[in-house]
């Protein structure tokens, strides 16, 4: 039935948009995180998203398409180079290297991330009254 | 058409078209963040259309295939031509699938009203008594 199946789409939106809720708390969590290295200075990770085809060709053309992370990955910019001899992790030139995070950029993903979980859980609660108002039918 | 369902007239093929339109506007909907997802609609007079078998080609052998995009009912789903594209190639724009979500949510429940009328109209016309 097409209505279960629309509330199976939302489900997978859900499921999506949380793993890269966890991304983004995990980039902010290590947003000061200091290294001694640029090879073990924290990268932020970045989910991608990609569509779900359902089958075969002929079902390609079906209506419930999910979403569903392909993969994560990590940011490609260098991590930032500060010299500051004084910490306890500075390399014996007195570098420093910081995460790659930056915190204005996660702070908007998440609300992206968060408006676009909302607005599923709406869509699956319109669907759930739809689908009771039809089990009540002819009552 | 036998007399029972000729006597509930359109309501079944109509909510039968408004869940399926649900169904491609949850996808659109989850895929709002997915790069190079295209929004799909159905033109819904089009799909009346074709499902009541007036215009359009019929598929009068069960081996006959559907053109493309459409599915095993004869509907048509159309991509969206979205009014503000973006960079990564995706076409859905949240506030017109929200509107059109509740316009068909709307939609589908007067659909149900006018089955659920007709329903309890069948049922007095059998019992003979209000």
């Amino acid at each position: 039935m097409s209505l279960f199946s629309a509330i199976d789409t939302a489900a997978t939106a859900l499921e999506a948009q949380s793993v890269r809720l966890n991304t983004i708390s995990s980039n902010l969590a290590n947003a000061g995180a200091v290294a001694r290295t640029p090879e073990e200075a924290y990268r932020a990770q970045y989910v991608v998203f990609e569509t779900m085809y359902q089958g075969a060709m002929g079902e390609m053309e079906g209506a419930s398409n999910g979403v569903q992370v392909s993969e994560v990955v990590l940011s490609d910019l260098p991590p930032r180079k500060e010299y500051v001899p004084s910490h306890p992790l500075a390399d014996e030139e007195g570098f420093i290297y910081r995460s790659t995070v930056n915190s204005v950029e996660e702070i908007a993903n998440m609300i992206e991330a968060s408006r676009n979980y909302q607005s599923n859980i709406e869509a699956m609660n319109t669907t759930k009254q739809l689908i009771l108002r039809t089990l009540t039918l002819g009552r | 058409m036998s007399p029972i369902s000729s006597a509930l007239g359109l309501s079944p093929q109509v909510l039968e078209l408004r869940a399926r339109r649900m169904e491609l506007l949850s996808a659109n909907m989850a895929n709002s963040d997915t790069p190079g997802f295209k929004a799909r609609d159905i033109d819904f007079a089009a799909a009346m259309k074709s499902v009541q078998g007036e215009g359009g080609m019929m598929r009068t052998h069960r081996q006959h295939m559907g053109g493309v995009g459409v599915d095993s009912n004869g509907v048509h789903a159309m991509y969206r031509v979205p009014s503000q594209p973006s960079l990564d190639g995706n076409t859905v724009e949240t506030h017109r699938e929200h509107a059109a979500f509740m316009d068909n949510a709307v939609r589908f429940q007067a659909s149900l009203n006018l089955l659920d009328s007709r329903l309890r109209g069948l049922r007095t016309a059998i019992r003979g008594q209000v």
